[in-house]
């Protein structure tokens, strides 16, 4: 289920991208945190509790929403914008 | 233009911005560096280029103000050395170390206005490192920035003036807002009346969106104590009491926050002198009326160096710009000058009555529960805090950060600082402002790896 919802701006172009694996369509424009929390709760897990995260302030301040992609660049989620092809990881459980 | 000028603004928001445009206005071109992509800062934030809702649709009532400080600055983009998407992560002598897109680079001053601008004031509540969990401005940007709300079913909490804007602009956006929470008593807020009518356009404002809110059936509690966000993998709903009684709401998202706190690093790592300001319950910069720090060629506008809000700041940025070029020898309009300055203390007075309308919980430390994470980097409780102080007799901040690593986590206590200052504070039962302010310490954001090598390798 995901956290965010949107309200605004939904004509814009899709852009692919996958997350834990799974192809996914974010908009062109949407943050890897927008693209990520519109279709699932989380963008990775605490390194000290392991429980799941899914980001605070959104202004790159907290620095609670830092992803990992697949080749293991780290990427601030809330000031990152989604490309075509990016390949994100959440550290959540690989939805079948 | 005199020789010795090479003007470095930080900050793109509604006191950079007003900077910028009154140094071009006098024949300077200043470097303006900013973190986001595009300017307005975090109050007049734009959207990215492809999206489509008008101003009046994004900044309501202050879509006018909006407008003028994007269109300031669109006015003299050819005139300025404008460095989008750029952090500054340190300040030594005389440069400033920037990183833009993975790479680093280093830009010179002889002057800087320091326009850092502010962030949510945080006190936690159980349960607030939950998915769905955010602050006011975390859900404002959300909207604004992306056309989203952080849920379906929104609880707002906590107390300032964006409790009850980001609540209402929620509601007119479609989103569904289950109650607003505010800590702060309705007997506050009467109090504050007096004061708070010497600004008229901007407490009318406030009454609007509190009536608007009634008028559409959302429920507003005032006087009420947070206990707890709850959920397993996410917020499923939230605990609150008042007048002794416990009441539960089902949710899927929370924002909170207790008004702003300043983003004061820049001016820690620059020298600058803080003096605790017991109104704001922090340590600021100090700086004179015209906004000159304690550091010669330093100049302090905006939310950056103590909250007064985006009108202040527009001001407070044209005022600093024009010491700044008073200092290096410029001929600059004295009359505008006094009327800034003027203005800047008319609305402080207001500032004090917003204090009044929505006071800090200053009951919070003793209530925070042993269990509750502080530190939401390390997650650090406020047991573990307390725990620290019984036995090491820790009474100072940056000492309880050495020892329980509290504040010196990826966010460099940006977010945890006040909460853990109040549990010292109510630990050692003496005051914020007795227990000191935590250092700002380079890099004050954290840099990608390679970055961080690279800065390192020019630096040995």
């Amino acid at each position: 289920m995901p956290l965010l919802k949107r309200l605004a701006e939904t004509g814009r172009v899709p852009v692919r991208f996958t997350l834990d694996g799974q192809a996914r369509t974010a908009l062109a424009g949407d943050t890897l945190l927008t693209a990520v929390l519109t279709q699932s709760a989380q963008l990775r897990r605490s390194e000290s509790s392991g429980e799941p995260r899914a980001g605070f302030c959104l202004m790159g301040a907290c620095q609670d929403c830092w992803m990992t992609t697949e080749s293991g660049e780290r990427l601030r989620a809330c000031s990152t914008f989604i490309e075509e092809g990016m390949r994100l990881l959440s550290g959540a459980a690989v939805q079948p | 233009m005199s020789a010795a000028l090479q003007a470095v603004i930080v900050g793109a928001g509604p006191a950079g911005v007003r900077a910028a445009q009154t140094l071009c206005r006098h024949g300077v071109r200043p470097v303006v560096i900013d973190e986001a992509p595009r300017w307005g800062g975090q109050i007049y934030r734009q959207p990215p280029q492809n999206f489509v809702r008008s101003k009046q649709a994004l900044y309501g009532f202050e879509a006018g103000r909006a407008d003028a400080v994007h269109s300031a600055m669109a006015g003299i983009a050819q005139q300025v050395d404008h460095r989008p998407d750029t952090l500054v992560w340190n300040a030594e002598g005389g440069q400033l170390d920037l990183i833009h897109r993975g790479a680093i680079a280093r830009v010179p001053y002889r002057q800087l206005i320091v326009a850092t601008g502010a962030t949510d004031r945080v006190l936690p509540f159980p349960g607030w490192t939950l998915p769905g969990v955010y602050t006011l401005g975390a859900a404002q940007v959300a909207l604004k920035f992306q056309g989203c709300a952080i849920g379906e079913r929104v609880v707002f909490a906590g107390t300032g003036p964006l409790l009850y804007l980001v609540a209402y602009q929620y509601a007119k956006a479609g989103a569904k807002v289950a109650a607003v929470l505010d800590t702060a008593s309705f007997a506050d807020k009467l109090a504050a009346v007096p004061t708070l009518l010497r600004n008229r356009s901007v407490f009318g404002k406030g009454l609007y969106y509190l009536a608007w809110l009634r008028l559409h059936g959302i429920p507003v509690h005032h006087g009420v104590q947070l206990e707890a966000a709850s959920g397993s993998s996410r917020v499923t709903a939230m605990h609150w009491r008042r007048n002794g009684s416990l009441h539960e709401l089902a949710c899927d998202a929370v924002a909170f926050g207790y008004g702003l706190r300043s983003e004061t690093q820049l001016a820690d790592l620059l020298g600058c002198r803080f003096r605790y300001d017991a109104v704001q319950r922090a340590a600021l910069p100090e700086r004179d009326a015209a906004g000159r720090a304690s550091v010669a060629g330093v100049y302090l506008a905006g939310d950056g160096a103590g909250i007064m809000g985006a009108d202040a700041a527009e001001w407070a940025g044209e005022r600093a710009a024009l010491a700044l070029l008073a200092d290096a020898g410029h001929a600059v309009d004295e009359a505008r000058a006094s009327e800034l300055e003027e203005k800047l203390a008319r609305l402080a007075q207001f500032r004090s009555g917003l204090e009044r309308a929505f006071p800090f919980p200053q009951d919070w430390a003793a209530q925070a529960p042993d269990g509750l994470v502080i530190c939401r980097c390390e997650e650090i409780t406020a047991g573990e805090l307390r725990r620290c102080v019984r036995e090491s007799g820790v009474q100072e901040l940056n000492r309880l950060k050495a020892l329980t690593r509290v504040g010196m986590g990826r966010c460099q206590g940006r977010t945890c600082g006040v909460a853990a200052a109040e549990i010292l504070a109510a630990a050692t039962r003496s005051t914020p402002d007795q227990v000191g302010r935590l250092r700002g310490q380079a890099p004050i954001k954290p840099l990608p790896f390679a970055a961080a090598l690279a800065a390192g390798e020019e630096a040995s």
